[in-house]
């Protein structure tokens, strides 16, 4: 398993020919075992209207780790995790206070654009939400609006790349130009999942990515986010319990818009320290 | 995972080469957000093309049109001489008035104002052409109402000439060469003459909404139009009303879900896209063919507006049946209220509002109308006020396009202030509308 | 207004009718035996015994009189007279009758026969007044006599008011479809008897239009020419450039109005493109006749092309204002109902407002645009007053925008209005332009509309 991963991730940058890196941060080697804190929220609140829905949330995200958010519904875990890319700009009634930074860069600072950001931080929904175009324009998409490659072959290349590395090139290479929406539910997710990843994201921020799917679909998913570590920071907010034990490294359990604990995954889920995890996750409530 | 077992077509060779990242400052950047902002710009720049479209509309209607609500009057002073009116002497005999000479009793009055023009025929035409060709009509109402004017000598207000009129309200301009100007010289120096005398003087056109249609513009009037829209309207009213939400209500109330419901809903839209003029077709070979109904009758045209409205209230009243909750329909049923009950006494009185705004936005349609109802012959030009649903009629748009189409000048002005009018009654029905939608919206 | 008085007489009796049945059944109410029915129930149920009836008598009445009074007063003329003639003469015969029964100028003055049959047609017209209103009042008091009868403690009043209710509802939605028959059955009989007379390949196919028939077969010119090719092009060419203006403006404006205007930009946009669409539609023809014809001929003058003052471009580009709000509240409502969740996808990759709406929302929503476009181009090819009042009456097969061409609604109403024979050929054609006119906006329609709903089921 681990070997495959291994494998598979060494092999994805290759064939790549050069292209624009960025300044600082483009050919930084990263540690496997980074704990450099890539994205680090301080004093966060959220107000939909009237409502208060996130309060006073403190949290670091580790550098190629998985950060998975649990917590029981409407208890704004997947509303902190639209924070980090700023989706919430697009709800109008969302008014967010705090800190949050990317690399040590306010992401709410008002010189920030939102469409660098979000080209930095990719999303993955809870719902697959193809485009209604083929699964090559698909991947293709973020490529092309981001002058990621010059000619058609870069472009071919970028996407067999991200769907080979999200799992999905053997069952579709020979039907890239068939709409995306006509694949199955799991299929449709490791797409969204190919299209996020093609644009080369430092973050990809999950969504109960595997909420729609079935089981096997869900196993299929959680190899990837494995795998994908290697490369991207990942957060992932999930309604299941066992797959934050088996895909994330640290945990943070969101209760009524309060961060009520955060910590190494073995930890949260052996020896919580606050009670309402404890009661949470041996199911007594949620 | 699988694979390492089966390699993909087009594997990734062995050999590194740092990650792509997107391009996320320079000239790409900067091209990507000149595209936003030129992309966001057309769309700003559609509306605002629309937008000065309707303001160019209504603007150069208002500016065509809102002096026609104003009529120039002119003061002569008039004797009305026992010779012309009474000529064989005795007992005044208002028959003998009915029949006299108004129009020299006007002529003498400007002789006496202008006397040197009195000497050259040509100049005499002109003379009299400054005041309204039907000024002598003026007269002769004035002495049949109070024929005790006989023999005395009065200054009396008529209406004053088409182009001087036009003059008054600033429509023709002075600087122009004589020979381009539809007011000669010499009239423009009697113009002045009598404005400086103060015997010019502008007032309410009253006779615009009073008189029917003329082929004199200073003479006509939107009133037999005005009364032919009301006459129409409401044939169309009491046919649309009752027959479109009571389709309405079986539509969505009672009919089974079958293949004869499902070709009643297709033609509903089918016929709401349905050009007007072929409404006017059906009028005519239906309703005036073989039916036999008189010719440019309200009658008729009512019907064909009423079978062309029908569509819109049948459509406007079913989605106000249907935005009321099936909670209502339940509890009532569950009082053991009989289905026609259930409708009757809940639903259709919570639905009124919203059928009630549909109906009147079909009523506006169909008050704007003009198409089908030339087909059906209420193009004619009509003076007599209808007294009836089968006289022969005009309708204001009718009125409006006949006008457009006459030949003279003047008519534009009328033509304009009779669309101020029709736009008049639209809005206010809109309004009406609009404020009902308002005062009754209900969240279920 | 006769009539009137006989409907208003029968309102009347209905009324008493519903007086008499509730009465007795309170009558009755107090007997032993409960009522089945409330008593406004028997009322409803005298009512409609008494009503129905008397208007059905009605309603055949003054359909069937008529022509039963024409024939007996054909038959009544002077043997000689009517034999012999055409079909079209024996109508402009009884038109003559018939105004001068009714005090109107008649061709024929002083035509002995025609004021006696004028007499007689009168005469028996007051007899069919008078036996009508007997009818009526008899059906009329037979059924309040009947349905008096039988009001009873166990009559089930109510059940028999509401069958009779449902029947009528019924009926009121068959209007609909009664409608459309009548539309399809007089536009086909009228085309039918066209053919007749011009081929039907002649007319689809002929390039030429000059629909001037002569009165006597002597005249010149007296063929005339049925050939609808230079309608439809000149149809074709100001519907092309009202799409032109319509199309873009429109789609341009719902992109933005759905996806950049604040709420308070909307409320005011929003109902200024109605207005926009509220305007009468003889309105837009006067604003294109006087305030855009003159402008574009002014404007090409001064650049030097020569412009017919009443050229396709000014109706055109008035008609596709017209069409704008049309256009935009379609797609408004089409670009609403793309999901969020696509717009979230295309966002999350970071791509910009207008990257997200050309590469995402408007292809998903293309369909829906299509059939918005579609529903655009049949309204525009129906409009009427517009084009009769800034499009030229001459038949050109041209597509210059700057010339004068006529199309198939301006043909219509020309050949209609004003005096008409009814049998000629340039009068039926008229009719049988309807039919074209119909066909290609139903089809139009049919196709839009199958294409909108199969877009909404996507998203529903």
């Amino acid at each position: 398993m681990m070997s495959n991963t291994t494998q598979a991730t060494a092999a994805a940058p290759a064939a790549a020919p050069i292209h624009s890196v960025d300044e600082p941060r483009g050919g930084d080697p990263r540690p496997a075992t980074a704990t450099a804190v890539k994205i680090k929220a301080r004093d966060v609140n959220v107000y939909y209207g009237d409502k208060h829905a996130l309060k006073h949330v403190d949290l670091d995200i580790n550098e190629n780790e998985v950060t998975a958010l649990i917590g029981p519904s409407g208890c704004g875990k997947s509303t902190f995790l639209r924070c980090l890319n700023r989706m919430n700009d697009v709800i109008d009634s969302c008014r967010v206070v705090g800190d949050i930074t990317l690399d040590e860069a306010d992401i709410y600072d008002p010189s920030l654009d939102v469409v660098q950001l979000r080209a930095r931080v990719g999303m993955v929904f809870q719902k697959p939400n193809p485009f209604p175009k083929s699964i090559y324009d698909n991947v293709a998409y973020g490529p092309r609006i981001h002058g990621l490659a010059h000619n058609k072959a870069d472009i071919d290349d970028i996407v067999r790349q991200s769907l080979e590395r999200a799992g999905l090139l053997k069952e579709v290479h020979d039907r890239l130009d068939q709409p995306g929406t006509g694949l199955s539910g799991g299929q449709q997710q490791r797409l969204c999942i190919a299209r996020a990843i093609a644009v080369n994201p430092e973050v990809i921020l999950m969504d109960e990515p595997c909420s729609a799917l079935d089981p096997i679909a869900t196993a299929r998913i959680e190899e990837l986010i494995d795998e994908l570590r290697e490369n991207f920071t990942i957060v992932i907010v999930t309604h299941s319990m066992q797959q934050a034990a088996r895909v994330s490294q640290r945990t943070a359990f969101f209760h009524l818009g309060d961060l009520v604990e955060v910590g190494n995954t073995e930890q949260i889920f052996t020896n919580p320290k606050d009670s309402r995890t404890q009661g949470y996750i041996t199911g007594r409530f949620g | 995972m699988t694979d390492a077992a089966t390699p993909t077509p087009v594997g990734p060779s062995p050999g590194a080469s740092p990650i792509r990242r997107p391009v996320l400052s320079g000239p790409h950047l900067r091209r990507r957000y000149a595209a936003e902002r030129r992309f966001r710009l057309y769309g700003l720049a559609s509306i605002a093309v629309a937008g000065l479209m309707l303001l160019l509309l209504v603007g150069s209607i208002w500016q065509k049109g809102h002096s026609a609500f104003w009529q120039t009057y002119v003061e002569i002073t008039v004797t009305f001489s026992e010779g012309v009116l009474n000529p064989d002497g005795g007992p005044v005999d208002h028959h003998e008035l009915e029949r006299a000479d108004y129009l020299s009793l006007v002529r003498d009055a400007l002789k006496e104002q202008f006397p040197e023009a009195t000497g050259d025929r040509r100049l005499r035409r002109q003379l009299y052409g400054i005041v309204s060709t039907n000024a002598d009509f003026a007269l002769r109402r004035m002495v049949l109402d109070d024929p005790s004017l006989v023999g005395q000598r009065r200054p009396v207000w008529v209406k004053l000439s088409d182009d001087l009129d036009s003059l008054a309200k600033g429509h023709i301009r002075r600087d122009l060469p004589e020979s381009d100007r539809r007011v000669s010289d010499i009239e423009l120096g009697w113009y002045d003459v009598l404005d400086k005398a103060g015997r010019i003087e502008s007032r309410f056109n009253v006779d615009l909404f009073t008189a029917g249609d003329s082929r004199e513009p200073v003479e006509a009037g939107i009133y037999g139009a005005l009364i032919g829209s009301i006459l129409t309207m409401t044939i169309t009213l009491l046919v649309s009303f009752p027959v479109g939400v009571m389709a309405a209500v079986y539509l969505e109330e009672f009919a089974p879900r079958n293949r004869l419901t499902d070709v009643i809903e297709v033609n509903i839209n089918n016929l709401a896209a349905v050009p007007s003029i072929v409404f006017g077709l059906l009028g005519l070979a239906v309703f005036l063919n073989f039916f036999g109904l008189p010719r440019s009758a309200p009658l008729v045209g009512g019907l064909v507006l009423a079978l062309m409205t029908l569509p819109t209230i049948i459509i406007a009243s079913r989605s106000a049946l249907k935005a009321v909750p099936p909670s209502i329909r339940e509890a009532a049923f569950g009082l053991g209220a009989s289905p026609l009950q259930v409708v009757t006494h809940h639903v259709l009185p919570l639905a009124m509002p919203g059928i009630l705004t549909g109906t009147i936005i079909g009523m506006a349609q169909a008050l704007g109308e003009t198409a089908p109802l030339l087909m059906i012959g209420m193009v004619a030009f009509i003076v007599d006020i209808p007294q009836g649903f089968t006289d022969p009629a005009t309708v204001l748009p009718v009125q409006i396009y006949l006008w457009a189409d006459s030949p003279e000048r003047a008519f534009v002005e009328r033509t304009s202030a009779a669309i101020l009018v029709l736009l008049g009654f639209l809005v206010l029905m809109n309004a009406v509308a609009v404020l009902l939608r308002k005062r009754f919206e209900r969240r279920w | 207004m006769q009539t009137m008085i006989v409907i208003l007489a029968l309102t009347g009796l209905a009324l008493i009718g519903y007086m008499t049945g509730r009465g007795r059944s309170l009558v009755l109410a107090r007997g032993v035996t409960p009522l089945h029915s409330l008593p406004s129930y028997h009322g409803l149920y005298v009512a409609f015994w008494v009503g129905i009836p008397a208007l059905l008598v009605l309603v055949l009445w003054l359909v069937i009189e008529p022509r039963i009074i024409e024939w007996i007063v054909l038959d009544g003329l002077p043997s000689g007279t009517v034999d012999g003639l055409a079909a079209d003469r024996v109508g402009l015969l009884l038109n003559d009758i018939r105004n001068t029964a009714s005090g109107n100028i008649a061709s024929q003055k002083d035509n002995p026969v025609i004021e006696a049959a004028a007499t007689q047609l009168n005469n028996l017209r007051a007899i069919g007044f008078v036996l009508m209103a007997v009818s009526c009042a008899i059906a009329g008091t037979g059924g309040l006599v009947l349905a008096q009868r039988r009001i009873a403690p166990g009559l089930r009043a109510r059940n028999s008011v509401e069958r009779t209710i449902h029947i009528i509802l019924i009926l009121s939605s068959m209007i609909a479809i009664l409608t459309t028959v009548g539309i399809v059955l007089s536009l086909v009989f009228e085309s039918w008897r066209f053919f007749t007379k011009v081929p039907i390949w002649d007319f689809l196919f002929g390039l030429d239009w000059s629909p001037q028939t002569a009165l006597r077969a002597d005249q010149v010119g007296s063929s005339g020419a049925f050939g609808a090719v230079p309608l439809i092009a000149g149809t074709m060419l100001i519907t092309f450039i009202a799409m032109m203006v319509a199309a873009p403006v429109g789609l341009m404006s719902a992109i933005y109005m759905a996806e950049y205007a604040d709420p308070r930009f909307r409320a005011v946009a929003k109902p200024m493109l109605e207005i926009l669409a509220g305007i009468p539609t003889v309105v837009y023809g006067f604003f294109a006749a006087l305030t855009v014809a003159p402008a574009i001929r002014g404007w090409g003058e001064s650049i030097g092309l020569s412009v017919s003052s009443e050229s396709a471009l000014a109706a055109g580009v008035v008609m596709g204002i017209m069409i704008i709000p049309f256009v935009s509240s379609l797609s408004d409502d089409v670009i609403n109902a793309v999901p969020q969740s696509l717009r979230d996808g295309s966002y999350a990759l970071g791509a910009t407002r207008s990257e997200t709406i050309t590469s995402v929302i408007i292809p998903a929503a293309l369909p829906g645009i299509v059939g918005a476009v579609l529903l655009a181009v049949s309204r525009a090819i129906g409009e009427t007053m517009i084009v009769v009042m800034a499009a030229g009456l001459a038949a050109n097969l041209t597509i210059n925008p700057l010339e004068a061409v006529t199309t198939v609604t301006v043909q219509i109403v020309t050949l209609l209005v004003g005096d008409q024979e009814f049998d000629s050929a340039k009068t039926l054609s008229a009719f049988a332009l309807g039919l074209m006119l119909f066909v290609i906006t139903l089809a139009l329609n049919v196709i839009a509309l199958y294409v909108v709903r199969k877009y909404r089921e996507k998203y529903d």
